[in-house]
């Protein structure tokens, strides 16, 4: 891979224009220490070089942000002294090249943004992508994902809560692994980056420094992929949950003791980037002992020590006074502590090893002086001939031939072989589990809840990326919207091909357009985000994804908040929101009964999305069923609470092409009433009872034939 | 008088132990496990989570905490003890109960909600709940497949408390998510002062959280501590 005739700066991943304004910068040649750490830093993966000028179309300015992006988390305010911090990255090529490692360690490295604020975290979503299952290589990259999230996220103890799947054609060679994390916090312990304080110390906390994952910013995570990457397995660094177990409880007792100033968790270059940043960012400078950090192994160069990426290790800026009982703490909880370095008056980060000065920069050049560009954009030559290839939707359906293919979807059928490898309940917060569309939880002590849901929807996205990302910025919206929960906060995750390929460019600000435009519409803060660039395995750039995570919030929970499990004979079924307007694009009927995807989704006005959201959240304090109608529409949305209830349903007759229709923006309620207390447009179609889905003169199937083709859809192909 | 909850480096399921039970009117003392003396302490639970990472083999270093020499004191002498899940595991390995917890028949883990059917009051886990209940309570682990070379029975040293059953209470292979020999979910030895088992009666504590059914079995415990019931 690399050769020792090639110059240094090509091998970290650096152009030759990059070199040079490091060069410009320094006035000098710089050293390899140098080198090393302007090549992670300035790497897409930290310094967001090809995205950063089109991430300023996401507004943040609501009044109930506390903190915006830019810090580890984004915070929002719940009230009565509670915050919520929550934010989500990408572990894609890492779960490419190692899937249990790569998605183990994208967990340990989210976790520690949050609980860098001062917050403990309480629960985990992942958002994933693969090729197809019938690949023994897709099979396994899922089973080592899962295993991964589930073997570090269970172990550290932080419940995993939800979050979705996808299977298709070009994510064979470049899963995606996206990992959420939400946390909470009293707002008297939030705590942020900004060094302060000349003379304060730095202390090194947690795992030894190792050669594990060095480059992982730079090599792995910032170019595309070519067949035989797998040997790029030495720059996956390995997760110990238990030792993030212990640095989280360590680190919530040092701030509840008020003993830090500002912390920084060491991900992406380590010690380079966690160094940079406090010193950066407040403005000051600092000196830097390589020599005191406690080391795994010995002969490590000084810039391996610097860009390794060791997991499980925090920076704690601290008063001098302080130091003894901060390692004090250390040593309660059993992890390693090394007094490092000393904030300076700056503005130079100088670097020391054995006696050596081996790099001496401004501290906020690695970060504020990354290139930014303005990546030529060009509307995708592939557009128009998709568009052309409309959905075929026939008149007269056979709902339960139909049905029964779309259940046997593995991203459509039953998910808990995912799920119930997750623990999903510590912490006697979880009110709804994973299987539904959002996720809830409790806030004990208050009457309040928070609701989350991650959304993607690669393949729409691909079709039209700017309605594909309004629409999961809706569709999030409404997933937290029935269990009560108003839309609050949004992260998102922006995972792209190459941005040196224009038309990526292209569906990457149309996605940033589509979205920012959504959350403005429904006044949703954007508190943070992650780009993924260099999605793209042997030139073939992956569907376009942006993943949102959103938010909810409601105060007061419900007393009872909708469950798909809580039908019953007799009660009248009812669908809520948009007239269904034959939107197949896209669809889960174009994709599986027609194996075509074309055409182009529908767009989606502001207005409605905001009434109907609104609806929504307040008919969950009134019926016992409310479910989003999404993948698979109606057919699908009545058979998964037919399962969970244990009943069937009997429908009046409908368009046969209503049944399937993803037209966004709809509802449908099981309630026990004959009318809806609702200002937006709804229609009673059936009743549920007995033991059949009954579609009239669509047709018909026995609940538990389809129960049982929905049950293995996904097992089946992992057995 | 309290109970004392053993936090070892790893544990995570120490806060829900402490609010499942306040729920019952107990106190709660957080009790780190390099703490050597639990004299104030009128019953013990050794609670859930990953003790030492689980590493080497779940409760194979915990065993070995300082805690543990006062933990088995307390067994020995009488007062209520009880092991959930990984708690569980680490009274098998430190030889306070019988048998061994191993991976789960499939090698998964599972978190999901699963029957057991209480099959003997004479413990500090079963006291308040009668013979033949079924109740619903969440089942998380990996290693949960309980074995034993000795064949349990009630009149043995060691009685089965609790066994994973259907809805209906039948025991089935199906009902049995991970194994267990005989389906055994938890045990208690003979006096029935110490138990284990599996499932975390801690999730099933309210009906919000989906069940309540494992409140009884912490009023069993709280019940069977003398200075309660004085």
């Amino acid at each position: 891979m690399t050769h020792s005739d090639t110059p240094a700066h090509i091998q970290l991943g650096m152009t030759d224009d990059e070199y040079a304004d490091v060069v410009a910068l320094l006035g000098r040649d710089p050293q390899a220490a140098e080198l090393a750490m302007y090549s992670v830093m300035w790497s897409e993966h930290c310094s967001y070089k090809s995205s950063r000028i089109h991430l300023g179309r996401f507004r943040s300015n609501q009044p109930w942000v506390v903190v915006g992006p830019g810090e580890n988390a984004g915070v929002v305010d719940l009230g009565d002294g509670w915050l919520a911090a929550l934010r989500i990255e990408s572990h894609n090529h890492p779960s490419f090249v190692e899937p249990h490692q790569g998605a183990a360690t994208g967990v340990g490295g989210i976790l520690r943004d949050i609980f860098t604020m001062g917050a403990r975290p309480i629960g985990v979503w992942d958002a994933i992508r693969f090729g197809p299952l019938d690949d023994p290589r897709n099979r396994y990259l899922l089973e080592g994902v899962v295993s991964g999230i589930a073997g570090y996220g269970n172990a550290v103890g932080v419940p995993t809560l939800g979050g979705e799947v996808e299977f298709a054609d070009r994510f064979s060679k470049n899963p995606l692994v996206n990992v959420m994390a939400l946390g909470i916090l009293k707002e008297d312990q939030l705590v942020l980056s900004a060094a302060s304080g000349e003379g304060n110390i730095a202390i090194l906390l947690g795992n030894a420094t190792g050669k594990d994952g060095i480059g992982g910013a730079s090599i792995l995570a910032s170019a595309s992929f070519e067949e035989g990457d797998e040997e790029k397995r030495p720059s996956v660094q390995v997760g110990d949950p238990f030792e993030e177990k212990k640095l989280i409880e360590a680190c919530l007792d040092l701030y509840n003791k008020g003993l830090v100033v500002a912390i920084q968790d060491l991900g992406a270059a380590g010690i380079s980037c966690a160094t940079s940043e406090t010193a950066g960012n407040g403005g000051m400078g600092m000196d830097v002992n390589l020599d005191a950090v406690h080391l795994r192994e010995p002969g490590m160069t000084p810039g391996e020590v610097l860009m390794s990426e060791s997991q499980e290790r925090m920076l704690a800026i601290v008063e001098p006074d302080n130091a003894e009982n901060v390692l004090a703490v250390a040593t309660k909880w059993e992890i390693d502590a090394s007094v490092i370095g000393t904030v300076t008056r700056g503005p130079a980060l100088k670097i020391y090893s054995q006696g050596n000065l081996v790099a001496d920069v401004p501290a906020a050049s690695l970060a504020d002086d990354a290139p930014k560009y303005n990546r030529p954009s060009t509307r995708p030559s592939y557009l128009d001939e998709a568009w052309a290839s409309e959905p075929v939707i026939p008149k007269i359906i056979d709902a339960a031939d139909v049905l029964c293919e779309l259940l046997d979807d593995p991203a459509i059928g039953d998910r808990s072989w995912i799920s119930s490898q997750y623990d999903h309940m510590l912490f006697l917060n979880t009110v709804i589990e994973p299987g539904h569309d959002g996720s809830l939880m409790r806030i004990k002590g208050t009457e309040k809840g928070m609701a989350v849901s991650t959304d993607g929807d690669s393949l729409r996205t691909y079709l039209d990326p700017r309605r594909g990302a309004t629409r999961i910025v809706f569709e999030s919206a409404l997933n937290v919207a029935v269990t009560g929960a108003r839309p609050y906060a949004l992260v998102d995750n922006l995972n792209f091909g190459n941005p040196e390929n224009p038309e990526v460019m292209w569906q990457f600000t149309e996605a940033v357009e589509g979205m920012a435009w959504a959350c403005e519409e429904l006044d949703v803060p954007v508190v943070g985000g992650n780009v993924s660039f260099y999605n793209q395995t042997d030139g073939t750039d992956i569907y376009p994804t942006p993943v949102v995570g959103m938010l909810g919030f409601c105060d007061p929970m419900p007393q009872r908040p909708p469950r798909l499990d809580r039908a019953r004979e007799g009660m009248s079924i009812w669908v809520i929101g948009q007239e269904p307007g034959h939107d197949f694009a896209a669809s889960a009927y174009d994709r599986i009964i027609n194996n075509n995807l074309g055409g182009r989704p529908h767009d989606v006005d502001g207005d409605t999305a905001r009434r109907v959201i609104a609806a929504t959240a307040t008919l969950a304090y009134e019926v016992p069923v409310l479910h989003d109608i999404s993948t698979g529409g109606l057919a699908v949305a009545l058979a998964e609470i037919a399962f969970a209830s244990d009943v069937g349903f009997q429908l009046d007759t409908l368009p046969h092409s209503d049944l399937f229709d993803e037209t966004p923006l709809r509802v449908v309620a099981a309630a026990t009433d004959d009318g809806l207390d609702t200002q937006v447009p709804h229609t009673r179609i059936g009743t549920f009872g007995g033991t059949v889905l009954d579609f009239a003169t669509a047709g018909s199937i026995s609940l538990d034939e389809a129960k049982a083709i929905w049950s293995n859809a996904l097992v089946r192909r992992m057995h | 008088m309290t109970t004392a909850v053993v936090v070892f480096p790893g544990t995570n399921c120490e806060r829900d132990v402490e609010y499942a039970l306040s729920m019952v009117g107990l106190d709660a003392e957080l009790v780190w496990h390099r703490d050597t003396d639990l004299a104030g302490a009128d019953s013990v639970i050794l609670p859930g989570g990953f003790a030492h990472g689980d590493y080497l083999r779940t409760g194979a270093i915990a065993r070995f905490s300082p805690v543990m020499k006062e933990v088995e004191r307390l067994a020995t002498a009488g007062v209520p003890v009880l092991g959930i899940c990984n708690g569980f595991q680490i009274l098998c390995e430190a030889g306070i109960l019988d048998g061994a917890l191993v991976a789960n028949q499939d090698l998964k883990f599972i978190c999901k909600p699963v029957t057991v059917r209480v099959e003997s009051t004479n413990s500090v886990l079963t006291a308040a709940a009668t013979v033949g209940q079924v109740l619903r309570i969440p089942l998380n682990s990996y290693e949960g497949n309980y074995i034993s070379d000795e064949s349990l029975s009630l009149d043995g040293d060691t009685s089965v408390v609790l066994r994973y059953c259907d809805a209906d209470g039948d025991l089935t292979p199906a009902a049995n998510p991970n194994g267990s020999m005989a389906s055994i979910a938890g045990i208690a030895n003979s006096r029935g002062n110490v138990a284990g088992l599996m499932p975390h009666p801690e999730r099933a504590i309210e009906d919000i959280l989906g069940s309540s059914d494992g409140k009884v079995l912490f009023e069993s415990f709280a019940a069977s501590i003398p200075s309660v019931n004085a």
